[in-house]
């Protein structure tokens, strides 16, 4: 496969992303929608509902939906324009066939199915059955989650499967299994304004989380104290009553320090500790050192704040903390989670109106996602691909044997790193863009040059798609029907508002049609989405994350229903932990004492500045959808590097300026932002652009050990002014990896 | 009906987080869809993250009214400020020059002045207005007067003092209790910069790298 069978820039002039700019049917109003469909949005993990307007079978505008609980009608700009992501002229709508020299070719499903198919086979026979890999995505629906897993599992019969959450959500998931034994936010949004407390680490809500703001202010209403910990004073920052502008990093400074803080003032609930908890006496040894002073040296900021927010969280009666990838996209992202949460745990504010915490999930089903088994170590119903146990039971409910269910396999970035070592040499792929999201990215680059075969499940010649032997043309969330769990743990109900265009076909079916292919269409064989819904029911029975008692039915007219639900007549669980009964064996939750340790890559003479990554307000992801949306992209149309007048001057730049930022592994030029609300020792780049405006080209390819969740949120990188770039790529569109 | 439902809009500019959700559902609504009427002001884009929706504040006595040389701008008798009428629409520019609030836009391609109506065709069959609907951090809110009461700190007040002019709106804005009127002092105009929310600021003390 090598390379792109055309240059990049023929291929953006075929394939886009071009904008969408006006309504499948004009700007004008006056024509009346043949339906209104209440759905949810397809981006981020709070999955806000929404009203598609639908006019023969084209979505044509949007209106708010007002009666659904979790947002009433709240919506975001991404959420406001999703529609114009419909009749887009870079809509996928037939599958394709790389061709050298010429590009992708239309074919026919049966050419394109049997190769892949044939494809998956030849590679398995010549080099093993791991040497195949599957990568499955966050934002697929529950049931598309559940299908590849059993996919790889039971017609693939690969070990190597796993899914972009492993960039998301895993430093969060894996902490909270290990304090509390269950990988969910702990408690519904409605918790939020009634806690006066309010901690909130790494989190940029307004731009990623935006519907979260208003539960936030809310609680300021009824009185409480937030504290934003953040290198960049984000908007919620502005407004709260503590903001520590923490270096990337240096979180568990700040966490130890407030913990040491509030052992010395007797802020602990010692009887809750004793009753509910393991693992005290080896925290409260670990944090002895961690003074003001000594924890403020990790974390960068003035020892007053560490105290002032011990002040805050400490004696408060109810609190509430909410952590993202800001604390989680670390080298030791589940350390730093698992010292956040150690201060919910020690004042025993958890499981009860008003207090607890919650990670606040990032992809549009990233909750749901983790839980179906398309993670390289987990069976559906967030069961253990090792447990004997649940290994017969999974077996039992697909009709194989215990023994033909493989083992851990490897997650993504190894994956792709033994993809680079030639040992994985064929890769199937769907909801997920590595060319843009994955660290390191001419390391992600090289490796994918060097797949024998790849193909990609896809709605848009994404910038990795372009890598692809096969493109199978899929569907939009609005094209299928299907379910996702929200940030909360609530499932939801995403309805089918349109067909899928032209010759594309719903995911579901493609994936089934590929089992088929491989010779088990017996074990695939579903006349619709809801009926995988049913077998994944059956499959999470007696697991963590329970879904038997859920039905579509009960969704649609309870407005989603939380995980755990057991049974039909169970009425789901908004609030885990209630009377403090905590998932483990013993019941009490585990204290993990943690030790600060520097990032992978700190800041030295030659690279001696902080590169923070994060997004922005309207776009999602690697963009794939979001720089197709011509008012999405108007509004934030090309990366920028944030820095503080002070760094800027040291350096000679000034506002707007081109600037190269770069690292050991490579760099972008964009626009410099200069402004007060960031650290000066940091800069920040947005990271939804591809190939010269990758953020990822600069970050490390450094994981947690735990977790596997790549360090997106430091490394090191020296900054200069240069002069404008009038390269091929710079002359691209901007949506497209062009620079204005 | 508007007025007769109790319904009021009410902005609150310290919960705006600029994520322009307000403009990009303008744009949504039916009676000038593609055309926002919305506008969102950054406050010292270079100093501080603040951001401020502005949308018509539908005064009592209307200034882009009474500065209209063709009459063509009309208060509705619930008290909404209605865009220019096209036939009497001269594309003067009045209107956009007076508002002290820089409201009105005069669209050059229509040869016309437009502005926020407050979604008259929405909340004329009960719908509350695009923007106070989206608004993700409630910085926008369409609510009775009651509720606001009930479930905001701050209080709700529609009295601007422009220098010498008192101008009275039907829009609330929400502000610290100690607040009685909105004074705009000319000298105010030209500070723009702050060290309020300078980082760097913040981090001078121990521990600082």
């Amino acid at each position: 496969m090598a390379k792109t069978p055309l240059t990049i820039p023929e291929l953006v002039a075929q394939f886009g992303p071009t904008l969408n700019r006006i309504p499948a049917n004009g700007w004008s109003a006056e024509v009346e929608p043949d339906r209104i469909v209440k759905t949810h949005c397809c981006f981020c993990g709070q999955q806000c509902g929404i009203q598609l307007k639908v006019k023969d079978n084209r979505v044509i505008g949007f209106e708010p939906w007002e009666d659904f609980p979790f947002n009433q009608g709240r919506l975001c700009p991404k959420g406001v324009k999703r529609y114009m992501q419909d009749e887009h002229p870079d809509r996928l709508k037939a599958p394709l066939m790389r061709k050298d020299g010429a590009g992708f070719v239309p074919v026919s499903w049966n050419e394109a199915l049997d190769k892949v198919a044939h494809e998956i086979r030849r590679i398995q026979q010549t080099y093993g059955n791991d040497a195949f890999a599957l990568l499955g995505g966050a934002s697929l629906t529950n049931e598309k989650a559940y299908l590849m897993g059993k996919l790889a599992r039971v017609a693939v019969k690969t070990a190597n499967i796993d899914y972009n959450g492993r960039l998301c959500m895993v430093s969060a998931a894996a902490a909270s299994k290990k304090i509390f034994g269950i990988d969910r936010a702990a408690n519904p949004w409605s918790d939020i304004p009634l806690a006066k407390a309010i901690l909130v680490a790494g989190a940029n809500v307004a731009e990623c989380a935006p519907i979260t703001t208003n539960y936030l202010w809310q609680a300021r209403e009824n009185g409480a104290k937030l504290i934003v910990m953040d290198p960049r004073m984000t908007p919620i920052a502005r407004n709260a009553d503590l903001y520590i502008p923490v270096r990337s990093g240096g979180d568990i400074g700040v966490f130890n320090g407030m913990l040491h803080v509030m052992i010395e003032r007797g802020w602990i609930d010692r009887e809750f500790i004793a009753r509910h908890t393991t693992g005290w006496e080896q925290v409260e040894e670990t944090v002895r050192k961690y003074t003001p002073e000594y924890a403020a040296k990790i974390a960068g900021v003035p020892a007053a704040m560490i105290v002032k927010a011990a002040e805050i969280w400490g004696p408060a009666s109810t609190s509430f903390l909410l952590h993202a990838r800001g604390i989680e996209h670390h080298s030791k992202g589940v350390q730093n989670c698992l010292a956040a949460i150690n201060l919910v745990v020690a004042t025993g504010r958890i499981g009860r109106e008003g207090c607890g915490y919650a990670m606040i999930t990032g992809q549009g089903n990233g909750q749901g996602g983790r839980e179906q088994g398309q993670k390289c170590d987990q069976l559906p119903g967030a069961r253990d691909i090792e447990n004997p146990e649940h290994r017969k039971y999974i077996a039992g409910v697909w009709g194989v044997t215990e023994e033909s269910i493989p083992h851990k396999g490897l997650s993504m970035v190894p994956i792709l790193e033994a993809i680079h070592a030639g040992k994985i040499k064929g890769l199937l792929a769907i909801s997920c863009n590595p060319m843009v999201s994955l660290p390191d990215n001419a390391y992600m680059r090289d490796a994918y040059e060097k797949l024998e075969f790849f193909a990609q499940i896809d709605f848009f010649l994404s910038e990795t798609a372009r890598y692809a032997d096969v493109v199978l043309a899929g569907s939009l969330m609005e094209e299928d029907e299907g379910t996702t769990t929200n940030v909360e743990g609530r499932v939801i109900h995403h309805q089918k508002v349109v067909d899928p265009p032209g010759d594309a076909r719903v995911d579901w079916k493609i994936i089934c049609d590929i089992a088929a292919r491989l010779g088990v269409a017996d074990k695939f064989n579903y006349a619709s989405p809801k009926e995988i819904f049913d077998e994944l029911r059956v499959a999470s029975k007696g697991g963590v994350s329970d879904y038997y008692g859920i039905t579509w039915d009960r969704i649609d007219r309870e407005k989603g229903v939380f995980w755990p639900c057991p049974s039909p007549d169970h009425p789901g669980t908004p609030r885990l932990y209630e009377g403090h009964r905590f998932n483990h064996l013993d019941g009490k939750a585990h204290f993990q004492p943690v030790e600060w340790q520097p990032a992978a890559e700190e800041t030295d003479s030659e690279y001696p500045i902080i590169l923070t990554t994060g997004r922005v307000v309207s776009h999602y992801l690697s963009g794939t959808q979001t720089r197709r949306i011509g008012a999405l992209v108007d509004q934030y149309p090309q990366p920028l590097c944030e820095m503080h007048p002070l760094l800027a001057g040291k350096l000679g730049i000034t506002e707007g300026d081109f600037v190269t930022v770069e690292s050991r592994r490579g760099s972008v030029t964009v626009r410099a932002s200069v402004i007060k609300t960031i650290r000066p020792d940091t800069v920040f780049v947005p990271y939804h652009w591809p190939l010269d405006r990758a953020a990822n080209n600069m970050t490390v390819r450094a994981i947690d050990p735990i977790s596997n969740i790549p360090e997106y949120k430091i490394c090191a990188v020296r900054v200069r002014k240069v002069p404008p770039p009038q390269d091929a790529i710079s002359e691209l569109e901007v949506q497209a990896g062009g620079v204005r | 009906m508007n007025g007769s439902s109790g319904m009021e809009f009410f902005i609150d500019h310290s919960r705006c987080i600029g994520c322009r959700a307000c403009m990009q559902a303008c744009e949504e609504c039916d009676t000038h869809r593609g055309v926002s009427m919305i506008h969102l002001e950054t406050i010292m884009p270079a100093d501080s993250v603040q951001t401020a929706p502005q949308i018509c504040m539908h005064c009592e006595d209307p200034i882009c009214a009474q500065v209209c040389p063709a009459d063509a701008i009309k208060k509705t008798p619930d008290g909404i400020v209605q865009s220019s009428l096209k036939p009497r629409c001269i594309g003067c520019s009045n209107c956009v020059l007076a508002c002290p609030f820089g409201v009105p836009k005069y669209k050059a391609e229509i040869n016309q002045m437009m502005k926020c109506d407050m979604c008259y065709d929405r909340t004329s069959i009960g719908k509350r207005p695009m923007c106070a609907t989206v608004c993700p951090s409630g910085a926008l809110t369409f609510a009775t007067r009651e509720t606001i009461e009930r479930t905001r700190q701050g209080m709700a007040i529609r009295e601007w003092q422009f220098g010498g002019e008192t101008v009275r709106t039907k829009v609330n804005v929400l502000v610290p209790r100690s607040v009685q009127r909105i004074d705009i002092a000319i000298e105010q105009i030209g500070k723009t910069t702050t060290d309020e929310y300078d980082v760097a600021c913040l981090l001078t003390g121990e521990g600082n790298v």
